[in-house]
């Protein structure tokens, strides 16, 4: 097998950047919405009431409503976000709502509402700044009009839960009333804004109720897949199974005599949709088309043909790039009194969110409308732009909370494919909505992976030297070319491994340390899993340490405390869990114990695990302490949420999960084949939330890296035999 | 045409008889509260009530329902989605994305049904709805408050 990149065209769109100034401005206008109300109660700008500044939008009844850019796929942000303006604005908590800006309104008023991403735990900490100083702009100016409106000093006015007072003349109004005059006030410079310490927070930093669950229990939530618009039809698609195949024919005939079907249409070079009144008519219209593949040199590649091409990179020199490099880590092994060496795997991991992609296109030559849940808007825009040969300002994305995002929704091929279908059927809606096979054939997959992991130990057993070479596919390289450094290194190889930086750093100082990585692309195009590379890294890492400390006759948590001293954050974490465990007594009996720390996505993390191994070698997580320092905490009790599903995701692909290949395509199609971590797997789990303050990191992802590395030195201490490969159902374990 | 009682009401439908209920419901009467996840009966996203007994939609042709059974959605398992689960989903904040939930709670409301004071083993035995946001922690403990189990009734294994 030959190394290759995935298209890098297909998957270029992320980075598309929206460029062109505002074609429209003015306040929510430019959507010709008619009788769509409901499908668009989500994504449509308030009408009754007034913009005070981009971030807020107060009605006559004193409602404040909070614009909010990122995505709400599960993870809080939407409460998080909502709860950092409040509390600058210093409104009611209980009159908050919130609404998603459109894509097409922050491209036409030139980014007001800035980035729209939402990944890499990015929500909150990279935007929580403008959103503070947009809550305090909008109380400045609210105020600002009460005073004028009073005729007396901004000064001597006060505001509280959004009722502004002058003492002296005992007089007050509401942030309703108010809010007309403030609109026409020019906002506030944000430099000049100062923003409250943390410390006197009073909605931000507490456990508020998320604003978005009453309507999740009872079935009015409405998903993208829950779209209904006038005239609709509705399409099932399959793509190539084997990737960078193409269609070469299929048998339209007997599809297009089955119930409903109305177009059998040919997406691009590589998938073919059948659209119908329904989609299980679509479906199952769908299966007969017999589709047959050009499927080229890639229907040979198999995991097995993966993992030996991968094995090259463990010894090459070329295509290799350092992530992290100190002393001579080579000579320093070689010349070590005691020299280890493990190589680990690391299999191909799908996102598998609960509500399969889809979305809902409209095309016209002069406009084209998605409805989509989308991990980024301004993706979507730009996708449906390409897709639909329009330019953007003639597009517009109505964004929908996700049913799940992990990664998955950050890539737009499944609005992209929707257009696609549309743009054959002019003026009618058309849903398209993957099948639980499709999208796990058509993932974005976290990357396949091995490591081989060197140590040595000098006579005292103190670690004279440590060497880790990854060799695996490049996610940058595929997706995002551009951001791939100058001399082609793939800088998210090194999650958690870098030599500095405030996103993840390496938390051990050793003498003479090589990380680098053998960039081995394949054909299965990759993706941002949650977590991403952090996963596997933390786990090799950690994993590995356990095994030098035994050698070194050494406990583990004293093993790393050792190196650990230049790192009191990354050591502080890892403290806390030890202590809560009670790390250095003895464990309840049968149970064994492990420990790991890792910074991801600016924040600290650190796990500790009790688990129970049976005579049959079956593993019982009994417990789990989770510790997380993210600078600042907005809401614990999300944060507390984020971590436990964290644990679930991470665990669920340490103990069953993996995506193997076979004749170029991905095998797993469903849960049966991909099972999923449920109720009765799930531990016990302790969460410490430690913020230190002072920094701002993130919360959705970092914890899931040490859940795993945690739980298998856990095992590891039971057992005494490492654990090279995942997921755990192909190893056999047995107690020592 | 087939005839369906769905939450009280009569429904008639026009649709093939290996039609799943799931998308009868979804697409031909219009309650998308009953969600699709994976079509094959193992994620209990579709979860329903018919005649009392927790189902999955997705693998239920319509053919197989009798116009006489009463199907229950989410949608109709209570008036104001005041349903005593739906009241502890709520005052746990429960739901990440969302969903599954509607599910989980089907799936809990027929639990508390067949088992008012559910044990930890209990739930485990009978919670298999799959949720990838990894909400099981609150679901389990939803359960709990729902029953009216106190912390100490409710310490079983894991509370």
């Amino acid at each position: 097998m030959t190394a290759r990149t995935a298209t890098a065209t297909r998957l270029s769109r992320r980075t598309f950047l929206i460029s062109g100034a505002a074609t429209g401005g003015g306040l929510a206008l430019g959507l010709h919405v008619g009788g769509l109300k409901e499908a668009l109660a989500q994504s449509v700008l308030g009408t009754t009431g007034n913009e005070v500044g981009a971030w807020v939008f107060i009605r006559p009844n004193d409602e404040v409503v909070v614009r909010i850019a990122r995505s709400e796929m599960g993870q809080g942000t939407l409460t998080g976000l909502a709860q950092l303006v409040a509390e600058e604005l210093e409104c009611d908590w209980k009159k908050v709502r919130t609404e998603y800006p459109t894509p097409g309104q922050n491209l036409a008023r030139n980014r007001l509402w800035g980035d729209m991403s939402t990944g890499g735990s990015r929500g909150i900490r990279q935007s929580q700044e403008y959103v503070r100083k947009g809550g305090a702009a909008a109380r400045m100016m609210l105020l600002q009009a009460a005073a004028d409106q009073w005729k007396v000093p901004v000064a001597e006015v006060k505001v509280a839960n959004g009722v502004i007072t002058h003492a002296a003349t005992n007089r007050r109004l509401t942030y309703g009333k108010v809010a007309a005059a403030a609109a026409k006030l020019p906002v506030p410079d944000s430099k000049a804004i100062t923003l409250k310490d943390p410390k006197s927070w009073k909605i931000a930093g507490r456990s508020e109720k998320r604003l978005d669950t009453a309507d999740k229990l009872t079935g009015k939530q409405v998903f993208a897949i829950d779209v209904k618009l006038p005239g609709m039809l509705n399409a099932s698609i399959m793509d190539a199974p084997v990737f960078g195949a193409k269609v070469k024919s299929y048998e339209e005939a007997k599809a297009r005599a089955m119930p409903g079907v109305r177009h059998v249409v040919k997406v691009g070079d590589t998938a073919v949709a059948v659209v119908a009144d329904t989609w299980w008519q679509a479906n199952a219209a769908l299966k007969v088309l017999n589709i047959a593949w050009e499927e080229g040199a890639n229907d040979k590649v198999s995991s097995q043909s993966i993992a030996e091409f991968l094995k090259q990179g463990l010894d090459a020199t070329e295509g290799v790039f350092v992530g992290n490099t100190v002393g001579d880590a080579g000579q320093a092994i070689a010349g070590a009194a005691r020299k280890l060496e493990a190589v680990y795997f690391s299999p191909y991991q799908n996102h598998a969110t609960m509500e399969p992609m889809n979305c809902v296109a409209k095309w016209t030559a002069d406009r084209c409308e998605v409805w989509v849940a989308s991990q980024n808007g301004e993706a979507s825009l730009a996708a449906c732009a390409e897709a639909a040969g329009l330019p953007p300002s003639k597009c517009e994305v109505y964004k929908y909370h996700l049913g799940g995002g992990f990664g998955r929704r950050g890539f737009q091929d499944y609005t992209t494919k929707a257009v696609l279908v549309a743009k054959q059927i002019p003026g009618v809606p058309i849903k398209v909505i993957w099948s639980r096979e499709e999208d796990m054939r058509q993932g974005r997959f976290r990357p396949v992976g091995i490591c081989r992991m060197s140590a040595g130990l000098d006579d005292k057993g103190e670690l004279v030297g440590l060497a880790m070479r990854i060799s695996a596919p490049s996610i940058l390289a595929a997706v995002a070319p551009a951001r791939l450094d100058a001399n082609g290194r793939d800088s998210i190889a090194f999650q958690g491994l870098n030599p500095q930086g405030p996103e993840g750093q390496l938390g051990y100082t050793v003498p003479n340390l090589l990380i680098d990585h053998a960039m081995r692309n394949t054909h299965v195009p990759p993706g941002f899993w949650r977590g991403v590379n952090n996963n596997q890294n933390a786990i090799w890492l950690e994993c590995f340490l356990d095994e030098v400390a035994k050698a070194a006759g050494k406990d583990p948590l004293e093993f790393r405390r050792k190196l650990m001293g230049n790192h009191p954050k990354h050591l502080a974490v890892l403290n806390a869990v030890a202590d809560k465990i009670g790390w250095g007594t003895p464990p309840p009996a049968g149970l064994t114990r492990g420990i790991a720390q890792h910074m991801g996505y600016g924040s600290y993390v650190a796990a500790a695990a009790e688990v129970r191994l049976s005579d049959r070698g079956r593993v019982k997580i009994e417990r789990l302490v989770m510790s997380t320092d993210c600078g600042h905490v907005v809401n614990p009790q999300q944060v507390i949420a984020q971590v436990e599903g964290s644990v679930a995701y991470g665990l669920g692909a340490m103990l069953y999960q993996e995506c193997t290949v076979s004749g170029g395509r991905m095998v797993e199609e469903n849960f049966d084949s991909y099972p999923m971590m449920l109720m009765e797997d799930f531990p016990k789990i302790e969460t410490i939330l430690a913020p230190s303050g002072g920094f701002w990191g993130g919360v959705g992802e970092p914890t899931i890296c040490v859940a795993a590395p945690a739980v298998l030195n856990a095992i590891y201490a039971a057992t005494g035999q490492g654990i090279y490969t995942l997921p755990l159902k192909n190893v056999r374990l047995q107690r020592a | 045409m087939a005839r369906l009682n769905v939450n009280g009401r009569t429904r008639e439908v026009e649709a093939a008889p290996d039609t799943p209920l799931l998308w009868v419901l979804r697409e031909q009467i219009g309650l998308t509260g009953t969600k699709y996840g994976c079509g094959i009966a193992q994620c209990g996203a579709c979860s329903v009530h018919i005649n009392g007994a927790l189902q999955r939609s997705c693998s239920i042709p319509l053919s197989s329902v009798k116009a006489t059974d009463r199907i229950v959605t989410i949608e109709g398992l209570s008036a104001r989605g005041d349903h005593p689960v739906q009241r502890a989903w709520l005052a746990l904040d429960v739901p990440q994305c969302g969903y599954c939930q509607t599910g989980q709670i089907m799936a809990a409301a027929a639990l508390l049904k067949s088992k008012p004071k559910p044990t930890d083993a209990d739930i485990d035995a009978a919670m298999t709805n799959i949720c990838r946001c990894g909400t099981y922690s609150r679901i389990r403990a939803a359960i709990h408050t729902a029953a009216g189990n106190t912390s100490a009734s409710a310490a079983g294994k894991k509370a």
